[in-house]
């Protein structure tokens, strides 16, 4: 930093607020809803909450009567000011935690937490950013539009949202108010016709980012992270999250 | 912690006591976890070196790492997200023979391992030595492919796989302990699955 940024006191340094060590606690589902055939969004009430900030993760785990246990990291949406942490999870068939998250967990049920977790896919909120996410990786850039729009900062932040459908994209609506521009694979919209994010069309959003999010599954991040680097971002400012189907 | 209301176990139990406590079997899938772009090495200019705390700085390139004995890993591997694989096999070298060729001073207690990428991840050097840890390019008796490493990584598989550094171009011997990239990030020093020390704060 060479001058102090007023708009900066808002916020103090993720450092001093955000804790390197977290332990395990209890949320309460607050509420429940499933925003896309294959999501379920969860928002909680967390005992004994730690501030985060936008990119970082939490861990839920799940406990059988036996003690046996299933834990799955999932990014928070939400931003450090809501009161209660938002969740978004995609349901794998199959996948134990997020199956169960979906189809059995119900509103007031307590489930174990920890967290925030990540230091590194995270969003100081000053420095010009750009993600380019995918499918339900379009959580952690929720978080940022967030809490960017709370600290007046939506100018330093640009998302490119991709899809197949705009019912199969997560926050689609949300993501659409905030300026985000979005690119469906599967459908065509009348102004764009279906298919990948182009060079042509990532190059313009780039504009004056130094950090660059990526995240999705790994087969997204596979095509995002060489776009990035053909539409000359800097490979050593590429932060990527991938997901993939681990339940 | 209270027993989650209507969950119960699904999966069988593994073999008993190969599954280290929270992890499952990923069965025959891979699932690529990588925080930074992949990058493009070629072997001519790959080399891996051996310096910090150490009498003799060593460096091997690609035809003289061959040159060393071979060495292979079969077993299990624990990643920190959940994952475990069982059964898989590495090839490469042992890291006790890299380590002999540049002969550590008596201070040196701790190995930060470099990547090409800028990674880094720190290890106990008693956690890289005793035939625990070792420098691959094959899974499988194929070339480690570029999205789990390759052309070469880091293999030291009785710690949580992040420990594993992909694209390994460097170990440095260091008399203090200094936290590499995840460590910085919220992760454990040492990473023991058994011991399920995955986060900063865990035993």
């Amino acid at each position: 930093m060479n001058s102090p940024d007023p708009e900066a006191l808002p916020l103090s340094p993720i450092d001093d607020v955000v804790p390197i060590e977290t332990t395990w606690t209890t949320g309460r589902i607050i509420t429940k809803d499933l925003p896309t055939p294959e999501t379920v969004r969860l928002r909680m009430l967390v005992e004994d909450r730690q501030r985060h900030a936008p990119g970082q993760h939490y861990l839920i785990r799940l406990r059988a009567p036996d003690d046996y246990t299933a834990q799955r990291s999932y990014s928070v949406a939400s931003d450090d000011d809501d009161p209660l942490v938002e969740f978004l999870v995609e349901r794998l068939p199959g996948g134990e935690v997020s199956e169960f998250l979906s189809d059995v967990a119900e509103v007031g049920d307590v489930l174990e937490l920890r967290g925030p977790i990540g230091r590194w896919f995270v969003w100081d909120t000053r420095t010009p950013a750009f993600c380019l996410v995918g499918g339900t990786g379009v959580v952690p850039a929720v978080a940022m539009i967030r809490t960017a729009r709370r600290l007046g900062r939506a100018d330093r932040l640009a998302v490119l949202a991709v899809g197949r459908t705009p019912g199969m994209l997560p926050y689609v609506d949300e993501l659409r108010q905030a300026g985000a521009t979005i690119a469906f694979t599967r459908h065509d919209d009348g102004q764009r016709p279906a298919g990948a994010p182009s060079r042509e069309e990532v190059l313009p959003l780039l504009d004056s980012a130094e950090v660059f999010y990526v995240c999705g599954s790994a087969r997204f991040a596979e095509y995002a992270v060489p776009l990035l680097i053909d539409c000359g971002a800097d490979p050593a400012a590429i932060r990527v999250e991938q997901f993939g189907a681990t339940g | 912690m209270p027993v989650t209301r209507g969950f119960f176990r699904k999966r069988p139990e593994s073999a008993a006591g190969r599954l280290p406590p929270g992890q499952y079997d990923t069965g025959g899938s891979w699932p690529v976890l990588t925080a930074e772009a992949t990058p493009q090495i070629h072997l001519d200019k790959w080399s891996i070196s051996v310096d910090g705390l150490v009498d003799r700085p060593a460096t091997w390139s690609w035809e003289a790492i061959q040159r060393l004995p071979r060495s292979s890993y079969t077993g299990d591997i624990h990643c920190v997200t959940t994952w475990s694989k069982f059964g898989v096999t590495f090839t490469g070298v042992s890291v006790d023979d890299l380590l002999e060729a540049a002969s550590p001073q008596a201070d040196a207690r701790f190995v930060l391992a470099h990547s090409s990428t800028g990674y880094t991840t720190n290890l106990a050097l008693s956690d890289m030595t005793g035939g625990r840890a070792w420098v691959v390019w094959e899974y499988g008796g194929q070339p480690l492919a570029r999205q789990h490493g390759g052309p070469v990584r880091l293999l030291v598989p009785h710690l949580y796989f992040w420990k594993s550094a992909k694209w390994i171009s460097r170990l440095e011997l260091l008399a203090e302990d200094q936290p590499g990239f995840w460590e910085r990030n919220g992760y454990h020093d040492r990473g023991d699955p058994w011991l399920e020390q995955r986060y900063q704060g865990d035993p």
